[in-house]
C-alpha cells in the first residue's frame, strides 16, 4: 500500500504538485491522468525519490520511503520510462537483468529469469538476447523498458507515460500484450498519461489532476457518469461517446442509442 | 652508425617512456578531476580555465618556468608534459560525461544503482569514446612537446633533432623527427581502435588501459651512460661533434655519464649543481658570471676558432683604406677580454653599442666620427652577443677613420645564412671564426681537418687561402682571442679535485672507479 500525504513541490516559484493525498491499495492500478504540466510525472517521481518534495510525507506499507537506503528503495519499485531509458551499451539480456545483477542474484537465476520475461512480453529471446537497443524498433524497445522494470519482480511498478513515445498502432499492440501480462496480477501500479483511452482502458482508479491539484479521484465509471465540475466534464468531453459506447455490453441496443442521442443533444 | 642506430633505439624508448609517464600522470590527475567537476558545476570553470591556461604557455617557455623550481632532467620535463596533458583529459573527461543521455542517467537511478554504480557502469563506459579522444589528444601533443625534453637533459628523440639543426644535419634531424612523428601516428592508431571497441571491449580496455600505461612508462630509463660521480652536460651540437663528445672519448678517453642538455640552460644548471662539466664557448660572459674555468685542451682535440673580419675582396679593392682601419682591433682582445665583455652584454644586459665604444676609448682607438658620404659599407653578424659588439666596434672605427658610411644588417642567424648573405653581395663583411670556416663551409676530409686542427696558424692559413681562391673573400687579421668549444667546470670544484686539463679530467674519473 502506498499513502501519500499532504505532498508539496514547487520548481522555484512553480507549484507542480500542491498538498496532494491519495492512497493506492495493493494490487489496484492507479492512473495520474492529466495534460501536461499538471504535476502527474512530478508526483510519480516523489514515490521512488528521484525528486524529493518539499514537505509531506510518503509511506510504503506503513514505513516511510525515506527511512531506507534510497537504493534498496528503488530496487523494489519498478520503473518505465517513456522514452524507454535503456543502457545503450548493455544487451537486451543485460538491459532486463539490470536491477537482478545489482541484487547479486547469481548468474542462472539471471538468465531463466530474462528469457521467461522475453518470451513473456514477445521478444524472442534467441534473437534478441545479445542484441543491442539501437538494433529494435520502437515498440520492441518499449517491451524490453518493461520487461527490466519486472525483471526483479517488484510488488510495485511506476510508469511514466510508459506508450506515449509509440505510433498509435505499436501503442495498441504493446498495450494489449501489457494488459494481459499475468506478471501484473498482484502488483501495485502507478501509471502517468495524458491519454483519456488508456487511462480508461487500465485504471482502476483514475486521478485527474490540473495544476498540481487533484481534481476527481475515483473509478473510470465514476468519473465518466460522475462528473465533480465542469474541469472533468470539459475534460472528458471529446470521447465521451466513445468511452461511454466501450462501457455498454454487446447486445444492449437500448443504452447504446441512450447514450447516442445523449452525445448529440450536446454537441447541438 | 651502428652506434647511432642503437642511440635511436634508446632515445625512442625514452621518448615513449617520456611520453606515457606524464600521461599516466595527466589521467590519474584529471580522470578524478574531470569527474569531480562534473559533480561540483561551480568548480567546472575554474578547473578548465586553470587548465586552459596552462595549455597556452609556449612549452618552450614552460620549461624554462621548471629550471628553477625543479632543476633539470626527467623530473621538470615529465611535470611539463603533464600540465600540458592535463586539459585534454580533464575536459573529455567533463565533456564525456556531461554528454550522457539524461534518460539514462535517470534510469540508472531509478534501477537503484548507487553513484559509484552509476559512474562505473553507466557514465564512464558511455563517455569513454569521448574520454579516449582526449587522452589521444594529449599523447600526440607528449610526443610532440616531449622531443623539447632534449633541452632540459632529459633524453628523448629531440636529441637527434637539435643535434641536426645545431649541425646543420639533416640527416640527425631526420633521424629524430620521422621516428617521432611515426611514434604520434602510431600511438593514435593503437588509442583510436581502443576508442572505438564495443561496449563489452570498453569495460575490459577499461582495466586493460592502466596497465598498458604502466608498462610503457616503465620504459624510461634515466640516459646514463656510465656510473661517474661527476655528470656532465652537453649541448646537442657538442654530442654530434668530431671535435666534441667523440672526440673526448676516442682521443682522450674520457668515461663520463653524460646528459644533453641547451646551451640556454646548461650555464644555470653547472652553476645550481646539478652538473659538474659542461661544453661551451671558451669566451662565453657567463664563465666569468658564474665562476667556471675552462679546462685545458692539452690533446688539441678542439680545433681553434680565431676571429676575424671576413670581406669581401671588391670592397678592399675600391676602398684600400678600410684594411689598415679594421685591422687595428687585430691582436687587441684576448680570451679574457672578450669574455668580460661579452659578460657585460651577457649578464649585465649591457646594449652592445655602449661595451664597444667604452672599450675603443679606453684602447686610445675611439675617434668621433666624421660624417663623410664617400661610400657604403654593410656590416653584417651572427645572432649572439659577441658579434654584435665586434660588429659595432668595427662600425664606429670606420666612421671615425674613414668617409664611409655605415649599414648594419646584425642578427643574421647562423652561419649559414651570413656566409650566403656575403658571397651574393647583401653584406660586406662580417666576424667569423677559423674553425667555423673550416668545419662548417670548407668542409675538407676528416684527416686534413684533423691534421690543420692542432695549430692555429696552419687552420688560419688554410682557410685564408681557400675563401681566397674560391669565394673571393679576404681573411684580415685575427683579433686575438680563440672562441672555441671547451670543457667547463665550476671553479671552486676544479680545484678541490685539483682538475685542469682535460686529461686530468680523464685520469681523475678512472681513479675514481
Amino acid at each position: 500500500m502506498i499513502e501519500v500525504k499532504n505532498i508539496t513541490k514547487t520548481f522555484g516559484v512553480y507549484k507542480a504538485v500542491d498538498n496532494i493525498s491519495f492512497t493506492v491499495r495493493d494490487g489496484e492500478t492507479i492512473v495520474f491522468l492529466g495534460s501536461s504540466g499538471s504535476g502527474k510525472t512530478t508526483l510519480l517521481k516523489m514515490i521512488n525519490r528521484l525528486l524529493e518534495p518539499d514537505s509531506g510525507e510518503i509511506l510504503i506499507d506503513g514505513r516511510s520511503i525515506v527511512d531506507q537506503q534510497v537504493e534498496d528503495l528503488r530496487r523494489k519499485i519498478g520503473y518505465v520510462f517513456q522514452n524507454n531509458g535503456l543502457f545503450p551499451h548493455y544487451t537486451i539480456e543485460e538491459n532486463i537483468g539490470t536491477v537482478p545483477r545489482l541484487l547479486r542474484w547469481d548468474r542462472q537465476r539471471i538468465a531463466r529469469r530474462t528469457t521467461t520475461l522475453m518470451e513473456k512480453l514477445q521478444l524472442l529471446p534467441e534473437q534478441y538476447r545479445a542484441a543491442y537497443p539501437r538494433e529494435l524498433s520502437g515498440g520492441q524497445q518499449q517491451r524490453v523498458g518493461i520487461a527490466r522494470a519486472l525483471a526483479a519482480d517488484p510488488p510495485i511498478l511506476l510508469m511514466d507515460e510508459p506508450f506515449g513515445a509509440l505510433d498509435p498502432i505499436t501503442r495498441s499492440h504493446v498495450r494489449k500484450d501489457f494488459k494481459e501480462l499475468d506478471e501484473l496480477r498482484s502488483k501495485t501500479i502507478v501509471l502517468v498519461t495524458h491519454d483519456i483511452q488508456e487511462a480508461f482502458e487500465l485504471a482502476d482508479r483514475i486521478l485527474l489532476m490540473d495544476k498540481g491539484k487533484i481534481v476527481q479521484q475515483g473509478t473510470p465509471d465514476e468519473l465518466l457518469f460522475n462528473p465533480q465540475g465542469d474541469y472533468v466534464r470539459q475534460f472528458l468531453q471529446e470521447q465521451r461517446f466513445q468511452l461511454e459506447a466501450e462501457r455498454i455490453a454487446p447486445g444492449d441496443y437500448p443504452s447504446l442509442i441512450r447514450a447516442f442521442d445523449h452525445f448529440k443533444t450536446r454537441e447541438s | 652508425m651502428q652506434q647511432q642506430s642503437g642511440k635511436l633505439l634508446q632515445q625512442t624508448i625514452q621518448h615513449i617512456g617520456l611520453t606515457f609517464i606524464s600521461l599516466l600522470i595527466a589521467v590519474l590527475i584529471g580522470l578524478p578531476l574531470g569527474i569531480y567537476i562534473t559533480r561540483n558545476k561551480k568548480m567546472a570553470g575554474i578547473v578548465l580555465g586553470i587548465a586552459g591556461i596552462l595549455q597556452t604557455i609556449p612549452s618552450i617557455a614552460l620549461l624554462g618556468f621548471m629550471i628553477p623550481l625543479l632543476g633539470i632532467g626527467p623530473v621538470p620535463a615529465i611535470t611539463a608534459l603533464f600540465l600540458y596533458a592535463l586539459l585534454p583529459v580533464i575536459r573529455n573527461t567533463y565533456e564525456g560525461i556531461n554528454g550522457v543521455d539524461a534518460g539514462v542517467r535517470e534510469a540508472a537511478i531509478a534501477m537503484g544503482m548507487t553513484p559509484l554504480q552509476r559512474l562505473f557502469r553507466v557514465e564512464l563506459v558511455l563517455a569513454f569514446p569521448v574520454i579516449m579522444a582526449g587522452i589521444r589528444t594529449a599523447t600526440v601533443i607528449n610526443v610532440g612537446v616531449g622531443t623539447l625534453a632534449a633541452y632540459i637533459a632529459a633524453g628523448g628523440l629531440g636529441e637527434f633533432i637539435f643535434g641536426g639543426i645545431a649541425l646543420n644535419n639533416t640527416n640527425m634531424i631526420l633521424a629524430g623527427a620521422i621516428p617521432a612523428a611515426l611514434l604520434a601516428i602510431l600511438l593514435d592508431f593503437l588509442l583510436s581502435l581502443v576508442q572505438h571497441t564495443g561496449s563489452r571491449g570498453r569495460r575490459r580496455a577499461i582495466v586493460l588501459l592502466p596497465v598498458a600505461l604502466l608498462v610503457f612508462s616503465s620504459f624510461y630509463v634515466l640516459p646514463i651512460g656510465y656510473g661517474s660521480r661527476l655528470l656532465a652536460g652537453f649541448t646537442p651540437e657538442f654530442m654530434g661533434r668530431r671535435d666534441g663528445d667523440i672526440g673526448l672519448r676516442s682521443v682522450y678517453g674520457l668515461r663520463i655519464r653524460t646528459v644533453v642538455i641547451s646551451d640556454a640552460v646548461m650555464y644555470k644548471a653547472i652553476y645550481n649543481h646539478k652538473l659538474d662539466v659542461i661544453s661551451g664557448y671558451s669566451t662565453d660572459g657567463r664563465l666569468k658570471a658564474y665562476d667556471l674555468v675552462v679546462l685545458d685542451d692539452d690533446k688539441k682535440i678542439f680545433p681553434p676558432y680565431y676571429a676575424a673580419p671576413v670581406i669581401r675582396k671588391e670592397v678592399l679593392e675600391k676602398y684600400p683604406e678600410l684594411t689598415p682601419v679594421l685591422n687595428k682591433l687585430a691582436g687587441r682582445i684576448n680570451d679574457s677580454i672578450m669574455t668580460l665583455l661579452n659578460y657585460q652584454a651577457e649578464y649585465l644586459n649591457r646594449p652592445p653599442e655602449q661595451i664597444a665604444r667604452e672599450f675603443l676609448v679606453a684602447q686610445g682607438l675611439y675617434r668621433t666620427p666624421r660624417a663623410g658620404d664617400k661610400g657604403v659599407v654593410v656590416l653584417g653578424s651572427k645572432i649572439f652577443p659577441e658579434q654584435y659588439i665586434l660588429t659595432d666596434m668595427y662600425a664606429l672605427l670606420i666612421r671615425g677613420y674613414t668617409d664611409l658610411r655605415v649599414e648594419s644588417k646584425t642578427g643574421l642567424g647562423g652561419t649559414k645564412i651570413c656566409f650566403e648573405a656575403l658571397i651574393h653581395g647583401q653584406i660586406d663583411m662580417y666576424p667569423e671564426y677559423t674553425g667555423t670556416a673550416l668545419l662548417a663551409i670548407l668542409q675538407p676530409p676528416p684527416d686534413l681537418a684533423g691534421r690543420l686542427a692542432t695549430s692555429r696558424d696552419s687552420v688560419y692559413a688554410y682557410v685564408s687561402r681557400r675563401f681566397d681562391e674560391v669565394y673571393g673573400l679576404t681573411w684580415l687579421d685575427p683579433i686575438g682571442f680563440n672562441n672555441a668549444y671547451a670543457l667547463m667546470m665550476r671553479r671552486a670544484q676544479a680545484r678541490q679535485f685539483g682538475i685542469r686539463t682535460i686529461t686530468d679530467l680523464t685520469n681523475y674519473l678512472k681513479k675514481e672507479r
